[in-house]
């Protein structure tokens, strides 16, 4: 039968993997955005898990509320990424150093 | 066949093609294809999240996500003209350093668990099933009594979002020319044409220099 740990170990490998990814994809700014979007999900599974394990609504409530957020995020993100392509004609990272942080 | 014991062959095999299409979504050189790996793992982890009997939401996942949000990316990704070859530079250089984060990272998190996971913590019963609702159901009465404001303000935020997203992209391009159709109609008969009076002969200038001087 299934039990709470194997929801919770799958969000956990899911992260992991997500964080893997923003580590080895150092130049390709859509990857990165792509393993924050794996990273939500990851913790929207734990939600939907202990959501269903504690009775609760409110996590999947919470859920309906990242996914909303996330929604909004990925289109600036896309579209800030758009913008950035037209005036550098690039969206590698190592080139977008204007404001030398 | 036992059903619990079903349920948990159909966990496995959902998690295992969640688990490599994300690991393919991280390794894969065409981003076009990480972005298609990216809809797989939404779609099974959707069917993870049917399994826990939250249905809406695995449903909301398939719709949002792999219908809107994923297909903007692959939009965006074909849009952009990206040098693939450059972008895999520093693959295998930062390798070694997320491999060793991610694992310590996972072991820290599955020794927590495993600390929990010895009282054998099942799964109970449905929650909305308990209530004699639909999972729709018991999630939008939350929804729409407790979590009202909040559900409006979700609706605010997408709102702000498609406005900066089309001002951000919105480009004005001025080597082109438009027909201004509110300055067409608001033209009168006395801006296109303009009577000038004047004499209709005038009498010849003399020269006030020899023409041969000047061309010395």
């Amino acid at each position: 039968m299934i039990s709470l740990s194997h929801y919770i170990v799958l969000g956990a490998v899911l992260f992991c993997i997500a964080v893997a990814g923003l580590f080895i994809n150092r130049k390709n700014v859509i990857v990165l955005l792509m393993s924050i979007e794996l990273m939500l999900l990851a913790v929207n599974t734990n939600f939907v898990a202990f959501s269903r394990f504690l009775g609760d609504v409110s996590g999947q409530v919470f859920v309906f509320f990242i996914l909303t957020v996330a929604a909004a995020e990925a289109a600036i993100g896309l579209a800030i990424l758009v913008l950035l392509f037209r005036n550098r004609s690039t969206i590698n990272i190592a080139d977008i150093d204007s404001m030398k942080g | 066949m036992n059903p619990q014991l079903f349920q948990l062959i159909c966990f496995y095999a959902f998690g295992f093609v969640t688990v490599a299409a994300a690991l393919a979504v991280i390794t894969l050189r065409n981003t076009v294809h990480a972005v298609l790996a990216l809809v797989l793992t939404f779609f099974s982890t959707a069917c993870l999240w049917m399994l826990a009997d939250a249905e809406f939401l695995a449903l909301a996942l398939i719709v949002v996500y792999v219908g809107a949000v994923m297909v903007l990316f692959l939009f965006v990704v074909m849009m952009l003209d990206i040098d693939q070859e450059k972008m895999r530079e520093g693959f295998v250089k930062f390798l070694p350093v997320g491999l060793v984060v991610a694992v310590v990272m996972l072991v820290e998190m599955l020794g927590l668990i495993g600390v929990r996971a010895m009282h054998a913590q099942l799964m109970g019963a449905d929650p909305a099933a308990a209530a004699g609702l639909s999972n729709t159901a018991w999630l939008g009465m939350a929804l729409y009594t407790k979590y009202l404001l909040p559900f409006e303000v979700a609706a605010l935020i997408l709102t702000v979002g498609v406005v900066a997203a089309v001002a951000l992209t919105l480009r004005q391009r001025s080597a082109q020319r438009y027909a201004s159709a509110s300055e067409q109609v608001k033209v009168k008969s006395g801006d296109r044409i303009r009577i000038v009076k004047m004499a209709a002969t005038l009498p010849a200038e003399e020269s006030p220099v020899p023409l041969q001087e000047s061309k010395s």
